[in-house]
């Protein structure tokens, strides 16, 4: 994990080096400075002598300052590491995720990749700064302490060998047992502030219902058992300042009272009066060390979690791939299927289509009915190679669509999704998605073909309108219809609609398919439809039942054989004389 | 359909920071402690004692220290321990002490501070709930979600550290400065004026570099919403990237973003992590500075001025006074950084507290009304009685003011004569629309978005109340009503099916919540949910989460069906109930609808004219005002609008 994570520091190495080396700067003096006060005292002390207090005094000085330098250029170079960092490793996993297939994609959900990318990114670049500014520095403090308590006070630093443990196992301790309990109860916390939104998204039900006392009381319930849960493990990190002070008050009371013991045996040759002050300050120093080392225990172990779910992203492989020697020309709009199964996933009971024959010629309009369930979205989603077929083959322009280039794949079958999305930016912006050269009559000829072109004219600022996130400032339809000229732009050999015209009027809907026979008559187009009119008159209607094809055949021949058919149709033209104009 | 939700012009996203400067606000702080005062009326006061009392005792270890100091230096020389011994022992018998006392007091005030801390969140999460719970419903179509949800996560949070960290170290910061600062007056004036100057300088160099910080971490900030934003927008449209082999485009549009973003959050992280070198340094500095003060002046013998000379105690500079002097400046311009930056979270966290009362002190959903809905049955003359055991029979229990009661029959007559009405002050989407639904009585609405058909809805059960008109339910004006009785008489099915967190059974339950298993299986099977719900891998006892994630939308749908079918209310107001499930399946759907609204006065929303179509009378709203009325059949005659949606000639969102 660490060796997946690492790989994305990259140029920010040299930052991150320099700053432990001007940290360890910043250390080396920061522990000599109460060495050097020793003397500074000292000098005071015995008889007082100007120029020797001056001149340590300068010395002190001027070791703050190149310590003030070393620090603040760690500072920087810190943040310029952490930030860094985690930029890169949000490139890095962007990157990865651009390369995903729509398989990876439903793996991993659309808002957990979000999280990944902000959230456990934020959580792993505090962490990496931690690490590198005081995971480095609280040991060395540590240890350049107790190196220089014990050259200086010799017995004195006696006390430490009591403290040191007990404050250690103090805090793992705690940290041990806090850890586990602050997990749970932030995943009942979790828990309740999703059961807070349930409530708000629900407000009409529960109103609608006059359930308001009782949603109240099922929230107190919760609500006290996660109090209780939250005292419980506040309670036991709170015996951190405890502990930490028991430590701190038995270093001094044992250095006042061995120090003043030995300065007088000695009469103040062995240990003198600076030593015992210079003793008190690295006994602070010492135990601030440690306690920060908890600290950065703790939270490189609640990091652990982000580090693990971004590795899970920058681990995963795409199952995808591009053909070795890839084909770089679509002849035709002609598809094959050959006895395809496919399932979304390996471990699934059942296929999502089973046993697909399927052959379309090029230029035809074929036309795709069935429930919800009945897999037409899987059956299409093939053909760009989205999916790959579990077993069989799906031939465009006569060749296996795996040995294509999936880009020129996909730029000549053009597909509008049944979940599709308009992006913040002008219509032009959106539409040049389609085809990033097209010329603004391009864009008219496709938006008229879309029977978009009106109502953008419509709009005042026309064209350029700016499309809100989301695609919330226009409407349903309008929305399907600038995705259909969106799509229209590529000039692909096959256009697939899916369900992309549910929110469009009947006779707009109509006249995009007129549109589509009069205009793009060579490309072959496949439409998805709820609605029997849409693909009435097509060359050739599929009807799917439970991932298989049910039956095949023109709308009269349909209505004929096949009992699904005749009864949609029955259902939507209830009332006899429904007009809509096919 | 009136949208909802998911809007609202101040937007608040989470984590977002407080823009431009906040003001400290008295008001808010004192109703903060008033409250903790409230709830802990002993252990709060116990608890600021025992930090302030900690606070104290913690400053006279300086005292000792520096009297054991003055000791060794006047006697070490001799080499006389057990002379000297006479004297340091009983003064660290003393320190042991107060550390022992100070432990405790410690001790005691963190367990207290994490118990009461937790209780009093505890505490504001249930108030802030129960408040909201009675909240009207337009304050949830006003305000974000998002928005709303933040003062339960980030706002608590600020609260959190408000009580458990801000005051505690506010209190006990403020107590030390000051001890600290009364004992070196008292040692010597002419060396505090020396620290003075110097906490002085940190002071405006902590302030000047805290100052860079704040801006960058604010424009950090935004970038980190643009950033976030973007993310948003193409983690959700992914697999439109991927259709239009975008992946190279995209890369290059979240590189720059992505870059931006690293250059504010570098200078906001290099700005704070600088802060900690120059506080530690200048205090280095300071330390020197005074020992070499200190040094200068016992060397030229200047005569000491402290308060306690003042007093007539004698005070003369010595190295004893100049020691104890170092470590307490370094006390002083910690616990000066201490409350400098404590300010600064006190703010935000009393900010987070103002959010919170805001919504604790919203007005509730006001409801005079007084008619109640009880059990009936009929009496040998024919007359309606009230009744205790669940009859069936339903009535509305109506007190006048002369003391006398009557009861009316509840059968589901809703009239609407000559309702206006605005969801905003002058901006009206009602116009004088009358509606009769006579008990039994199907009666559809049919327009297009905006056009004022669930609006009509929302004043049927009083979510909103109209502007000008009437509404009579059984002849009873409904502001007479009271509004969970109103409620109950109405079962509701809504396009957007929420489902809560639970079993099946818990979830058909909500509708009455007295209803024994066997009535929700048989409102299941009234609505026809029973068929697949005994398929589910554990039949009414499946455990549904994320609201019924892991069923399709026609099958939610059954189950809010279901819901309202096991009120078994007189009246039902389906909107757009049956708009997302595909045609085939609304067939299935449909069956169990015919057979729940039989003998049911029921208002249907749709979008699918077919589903409006067996209506005993269909209004057809446009901005707000019925333009047509009647069957679908006089409606195709009349050829008007009816006719054109009919034909399609027309969108219908």
């Amino acid at each position: 994990m660490i060796k997946t994570l690492a790989k994305s520091i990259r140029e920010y190495k040299l930052s991150s080096i320099l700053t432990l080396i001007f940290i360890m700067g910043e250390v080396i003096i920061e522990v000599l400075i109460p060495f050097k006060t020793a003397d500074l005292i000292n000098s005071i002390e015995s008889g007082v002598q100007i120029d020797s207090v001056i001149k340590t005094g300068l010395i002190l000085i001027a070791m703050a300052l190149v310590s003030l330098c070393c620090g603040g250029i760690a500072a920087i170079t810190c943040a310029k590491a952490s930030t860094g960092f985690a930029k890169n490793l949000r490139r890095d996993m962007f990157q990865k995720i651009q390369g995903f297939s729509f398989s990876n994609i439903d793996k991993f959900s659309s808002t957990s990749l979000v999280t990944r990318l902000t959230t456990d990114i934020t959580h792993v670049q505090m962490a990496y700064m931690m690490i590198i500014r005081t995971a480095i520095r609280s040991p060395m403090i540590f240890i350049f302490s107790i190196i220089m308590a014990y050259t200086m006070g010799g017995a004195l630093a006696t006390s430490f060998v009591v403290v040191i443990p007990v404050l250690l196992f103090g805090l793992l301790m705690i940290a041990r047992k806090a850890m586990p309990a602050f997990r749970r109860v932030f995943k009942k916390y979790d828990k309740l502030n999703e059961s807070i939104e349930e409530n708000v998204r629900a407000m009409r039900v529960v109103k609608g219902f006059s359930r308001e006392e009782y949603e109240k009381q099922k929230f107190a319930a919760a609500a006290d058992g996660i109090t209780e849960d939250f005292t419980k493990a506040e309670r036991i990190v709170a015996l951190n300042t405890p502990i930490m002070q028991f430590c701190m008050y038995f270093n001094t009371v044992v250095i006042l009272f061995l120090g003043s013991y030995l300065v007088i045996k000695s009469k103040g040759l062995e240990v003198n009066v600076g030593h015992i002050s210079a003793m008190l300050t690295y006994g602070v120093q010492i135990l601030m060390s440690l306690m920060m080392l908890s600290m950065i225990y703790v939270m490189i172990t609640m990091s652990l979690e982000s580090m693990k779910r971004i590795c899970e992203v920058l681990n995963e492989e795409s199952n995808l791939h591009n053909p070795e020697n890839p084909i770089f020309e679509v002849k035709d709009g002609s598809i094959k299927f050959n006895n395809v199964n496919f399932k979304y996933n390996k471990d699934a009971k059942r296929n999502a289509l089973e046993g697909i024959n399927l052959e379309i010629k090029s230029g035809m309009t074929v036309g795709v009915i069935g429930g919800t369930g009945s897999s037409k979205s899987s059956l299409v989603q093939l053909i760009p190679r989205l999916y790959d077929v579990t077993d069989g083959e799906v031939l465009v322009g006569g060749v296996d669509v795996r040995d294509y280039d999936i880009k020129t794949l996909r730029d000549s079958v053009a597909m509008v999704l049944q979940k599709n999305q308009l992006f913040s930016g002008t219509i032009k912006d959106n539409l040049r998605w389609g085809n990033e050269n097209a010329t603004d009559e391009e864009m008219i000829e496709a938006c008229k073909l879309a029977q978009a072109d009106e109502f953008i004219s419509g709009f005042p600022d026309g064209y350029d309108t700016y499309i809100e996130q989301g695609g919330t400032n226009v409407s349903g339809g309008q929305k399907q219809r600038l995705c259909i000229a969106r799509a229209l732009l590529k000039k692909p050999k096959i256009l697939i609609l899916d369900d992309s015209t549910s929110a469009v009027d009947t006779k707009t809907d109509a006249f995009i398919r007129q549109g589509f026979k009069k205009f793009i008559p060579d490309t072959t187009k496949i439409i998805i439809a709820q609605r029997i009119a849409s693909v009435q008159d097509a060359d050739m209607i599929i009807v799917m039942e439970n991932g298989k094809i049910e039956n095949i055949g023109t709308h009269n021949e349909l209505m004929k054989s096949s009992e699904i058919y005749r009864e949609v149709y029955e259902q939507q033209t209830k009332g006899g004389d429904s007009n809509e104009n096919a | 359909m009136r949208t909802p939700n998911y809007r609202g012009p101040q937007g608040r996203g989470p984590g977002s920071m407080p823009h431009g400067k906040r003001k400290f606000s008295m008001s808010t702080f004192k109703r903060v402690f008033k409250m903790m005062f409230s709830y802990y009326p002993v252990l709060f006061p116990l608890a600021l004692f025992c930090i302030a009392f900690a606070a104290l005792v913690a400053t006279a270890p300086a005292i000792f220290n520096q009297q054991i100091i003055e000791i060794i230096t006047d006697t070490y020389k001799s080499g006389d321990w057990a002379a000297a011994s006479k004297q340091i022992i009983p003064r660290i018998i003393i320190l042991i002490s107060l550390y022992v006392v100070s432990l405790a007091a410690v001790f005691t005030q963190t367990q207290l501070m994490a118990y009461i801390t937790q209780g009093f969140l505890g505490k504001m999460r249930k108030t802030l709930f129960n408040g909201m719970q009675n909240l009207p419903i337009e304050y949830f179509d006003t305000n974000k979600h998002g928005d709303i949800m933040s003062h339960f996560t980030n706002d608590i949070d600020t609260l959190r550290q408000l009580i458990s960290q801000s005051i505690p170290s506010l209190l006990q910061a403020g107590i030390v400065v000051i001890t600290v600062f009364i004992i070196m007056l008292s040692y010597s004036i002419w060396i505090t004026l020396v620290v003075l100057v110097g906490v002085f300088f940190l002071f405006m160099v902590t302030k000047k570099v805290g100052g860079g910080s704040a801006k960058y971490f604010m424009r950090q900030q935004k970038a980190i919403g643009k950033t976030e934003g973007f993310i948003q927008e193409m983690m959700n449209g992914q697999k439109v990237v991927k259709v239009f082999c975008y992946e190279d485009k995209t890369q290059k549009q979240f590189d720059e973003i992505n870059d931006a973003l690293c250059e504010d959050s570098k200078r906001a992280h290099a700005y704070a992590n600088i802060l900690g070198p120059i506080n530690m340094n200048i205090g280095n500095i300071l330390y020197v500075i005074i020992a070499t003060v200190g040094g200068l002046l016992l060397l030229l013998k200047v005569p000491n001025l402290s308060l306690l000379q003042l007093f007539g105690v004698s005070m003369p500079l010595s190295i004893s006074i100049v020691i104890p002097f170092l470590n307490m400046t370094k006390q002083f311009t910690g616990n000066v950084n201490q409350l400098s930056q404590q300010i600064n979270s006190i703010v935000m966290g009393l900010a987070g507290a103002e959010r919170v009362f805001e919504v604790m002190d919203a007005k509730p959903e006001d409801d005079e009304g007084y008619v109640t809905l009880v059990n009936a049955k009929r009496d040998t003359d024919g007359n309606i009685i009230e009744t205790d055991e669940r009859t069936g029979l339903w009535a509305w229990k109506h007190p006048h003011g002369d003391g006398t009661v009557t009861y009316t029959e509840l059968r589901g007559d809703v009239r609407m004569v000559n309702v206006d009405f605005g969801y905003e002050e002058g901006k009206e989407v009602l116009h004088d629309v009358s509606v009769y639904a006579e008990p039994g009585q199907k009666v559809a609405f049919v327009g297009a978005t905006g056009a004022g058909k669930t609006t009509i809805t929302n004043l049927i059960n009083r979510f909103y109340d109209i502007a000008d008109g009437k509404i009579r339910y059984d002849g009873i004006n409904i502001n007479k009503i009271k509004k969970s009785d109103l409620r109950r008489s109405l079962g509701i099915v809504l396009q957007e099916t929420n489902l809560f967190t639970g079993t099946v059974m818990e979830n058909i339950r909500y509708g009455r919540l007295d209803a024994t298993d066997e009535d929700c299986i048989n409102a299941a099977k009234l609505s026809g949910a029973d068929d697949f719900i005994t398929r589910l891998p554990n039949g009414y006892q499946t455990e549904l989460t994320n609201n019924g994630s892991n069923l399709s939308q026609g099958q939610r749908q059954l189950i809010a069906i279901a819901r309202a079918a096991v009120s078994d209310p007189p009246v039902m107001i389906l909107d757009e109930a049956t708009s997302s499930i595909d045609t085939r399946t609304e067939a299935i759907v449909q069956k169990g609808m015919d057979s729940l609204m039989k003998g049911r006065t029921v208002f249907v929303i749709a979008h699918r004219l077919s589903t409006v179509q067996n209506s005993d009378v269909i209004m057809v709203l446009y901005k707000g005002r019925i333009i047509e009325r009647g069957s679908h059949d006089d409606l195709i005659e009349q050829k008007g609008q009816y006719y054109s949606l009919y034909t399609g000639a027309f969108e219908l969102e």
